[in-house]
């Protein structure tokens, strides 16, 4: 019996040509008289020729894009445990609060009078923040997480420029497991980075940094908890140091999730942290929608906080737009408005319906989550590195030693297992990283589905069933990508099977 | 003509006061697929252990740092072109660069052959 259809569908796994194969060239949908009398005022700039676009009606277009939606993997349809992604359930009440047409239905120019509750919100939400990270102050208009770094990085290099250190205060200090837009954002600004060593146990070598700090070092940029799952304990010894020798420090706070409502990172002596709204308060993540990157600047660089702001005075709320007063010192505008007022209005939506106590159980269940998932897998897989974990569970590709099978193989298996994999090869500091982060979305039945299914899959890898593991994923709409081929050398342009026949169209 | 290494896995081999650069067998092992090359242009100098060449493969992006100070007098082309020059002889003809040293005595500080094997059993 053949495993092949007529149609090359099966069953409701069905196939999507491209539009381009799709489509109808010499079709549109109206079919309007050529207009007769009227002068071309173009000069010559006129159309000469098709531009070859392929029409649809409109139930195929929308065949076309729900076919292709159905091939995606959501947190709406299982755990999606990306470490450093904090891949969260965002509540459906998020959604319909950013769809209430006065949150929705504004425009940004719209005078300040007549949309003062949709600056309220964001006035408040400013007060959240500040509050749960300790810090007095906040910029909300970077648009993500690397965006707010870069807003921190240009605050403290507007605040040494402003004690004429410009040309002298030039590297950076960044930890070797650090997030690749740290040492991005830091060249961005002008700076030149410094690796710093990690120690036997996962962590920022305390005194490898001193040795490393000087006149010339401008700031660290320290991930807490780092990209390894674990709390950087000498982070505050870290803090005195570097302010110490004269610089800032910089806190990466993408992984916030797992201290949120626990420890405030004003206290941990940080300068300004980013906090990825999309992650930590639920809304969609990256690629799945708009990021938001708010900025918590501490009392030093408060004052090279950048425009605009929102502030308070009496009963009103106003948009700061100019450097002038308190904003004198403004390092200036990184986007043309206020920020993602969508994901402004989810991330609040999703604060005042967890409450102070919730957002602490947030953190609480997100560390219990992760390490169930830890001692439940470290029966058959190695941790990167030994002991507790906070929001994510690191291990090695040490125990696939000798079986043939690597880390993206393992991946590729987990897909078969109707997962969406973990992080891999990441962070660097550890051979064949894979990196999960449950979140504390998952109940224990779901956990212990995914423990149960990545043990069978390690037994079955350390049992020597190689071809599940090379052949992987087999059930998947398409089988394994040629990476290397893709990579080297890559289709970027569509070409029709039949030139000839469509150019004599 | 000696052939020495570092810690890094970049290979250096001496012909009088030149000397050709690339990457260990080791290192390409662990890279896997290299899709992707970018040297220096010729006529740059460098201080040992500077950032000189990139590579990136299906799994990670390398800096490729100068063994020792020089200046550089001659690219593989080829391997910009055909990465996989590097995976097929990372030691032979998937060599990286050519330097003319501008201080030989640097050599003495790096690895042979038989302390580079251990370097890597050890890792």
């Amino acid at each position: 019996m053949t495993n092949e259809t007529f149609t090359g569908h099966k069953a409701l796994q069905l196939e999507v040509p491209l539009l381009f194969e799709e489509g109808s060239y010499e079709k549109c949908g109206i079919d309007t008289p050529a207009p007769s009398g009227i002068k071309s005022r173009l000069g010559g700039h006129g159309a000469d020729e098709q531009v070859n676009l392929p029409a649809f009606t409109e139930p195929q277009a929308m065949r076309h894009f729900v076919r292709l939606s159905q091939k995606n993997y959501a947190i709406d349809m299982g755990i999606f445990p990306l470490g450093s992604c904090t891949m969260k359930h965002n509540p459906r009440l998020n959604e319909k609060m950013a769809r209430l047409p006065g949150f929705a239905d504004i425009h940004p120019l719209a005078p300040e009078k007549t949309v003062q509750g949709a600056l309220a919100l964001i006035h408040e939400l400013q007060e959240w923040l500040c509050e749960l990270t300790g810090m007095p102050a906040v910029a909300m208009s970077p648009k993500a997480g690397a965006h707010g770094e870069l807003c921190g990085m240009m605050a403290i290099r507007a605040a040494i420029e402003a004690k004429g250190e410009g040309k002298t205060r030039t590297r950076v200090l960044v930890p070797e497991s650090a997030h690749g837009t740290n040492p991005a954002t830091a060249a961005q600004c002008g700076f030149s980075v410094d690796q710093l060593p990690a120690t036997e146990d996962g962590r920022v070598d305390l005194e490898a940094m001193k040795a490393k700090l000087g006149p010339d070092v401008a700031a660290i940029m320290v991930t807490n908890p780092n990209t390894c799952g674990l709390f950087e304990r000498d982070i505050r010894a870290m803090a005195d140091a570097v302010h110490e020798a004269g610089g800032y420090f910089y806190c990466d706070g993408a992984n916030f999730n797992a201290i949120v409502g626990k420890a405030r990172p004003g206290d941990l002596g940080v300068d300004a942290m980013h906090i990825n709204l999309h992650k930590t308060f639920s809304t969609p993540h990256g690629g799945g929608g708009p990021g938001s990157g708010p900025t918590v600047l501490s009392e030093a660089l408060r004052p090279f906080a950048p425009i605009p702001a929102i502030v308070k005075e009496g009963d009103t709320y106003r948009i700061i737009e100019e450097e002038t007063g308190d904003f004198a010192k403004s390092f200036g505008r990184m986007v043309a408005f206020h920020g993602q007022m969508g994901m402004f209005v989810r991330a609040l939506s999703y604060m005042l319906s967890h409450g102070a106590d919730g957002l602490k159980k947030v953190g609480e269940d997100s560390v219990l989550n992760a390490n169930y998932v830890r001692v439940r897998l470290a029966e058959e897989m190695t941790q990167g590195y030994p002991g507790l974990c906070m929001h994510e569970a690191l291990f090695s590709d040490k125990w696939l030693k000798d079986t043939g099978i690597g880390t993206l193989d393992f991946a590729k298996a987990m897909i078969d297992e109707g997962f969406h994999p973990m992080t891999m090869y990441f962070p660097l500091v550890v051979s064949g990283a894979m990196l999960i982060e449950p979140t504390e979305t998952e109940s224990k039945q779901s956990l212990d589905e995914f423990c149960d299914s990545l043990l069978a899959l390690a037994r079955a890898a350390k049992a020597g069933e190689t071809e599940r593991f090379k052949n992987a994923p087999r059930f998947a709409p398409r089988g394994r990508l040629d990476e290397t081929r893709a990579a080297r050398k890559p289709v970027l342009r569509w070409t029709p099977p039949n030139p000839e026949a469509m150019a004599a169209e | 003509m000696t052939t020495k290494f570092t810690k890094d896995h970049e290979w250096i081999r001496v012909e009088g006061d030149t000397a050709t650069v690339g990457i260990t067998k080791h290192a390409a092992e662990q890279l896997g697929d290299v899709v992707f090359v970018e040297l220096p242009d010729v006529g740059k100098s460098f201080s040992q252990g500077d950032d000189m060449a990139v590579v990136e493969s299906v799994k990670a992006a390398s800096d490729v740092y100068a063994p020792v100070s020089g200046e550089v007098i001659e690219v593989n082309q080829s391997i910009v072109d055909a990465p996989e020059g590097v995976n097929d002889a990372p030691e032979g003809d998937g060599w990286f660069v050519k330097l003319k040293l501008s201080d030989p005595s640097q050599l003495d500080g790096l690895m042979d052959e038989a302390a580079y094997k251990e370097h890597v059993a050890n890792a």
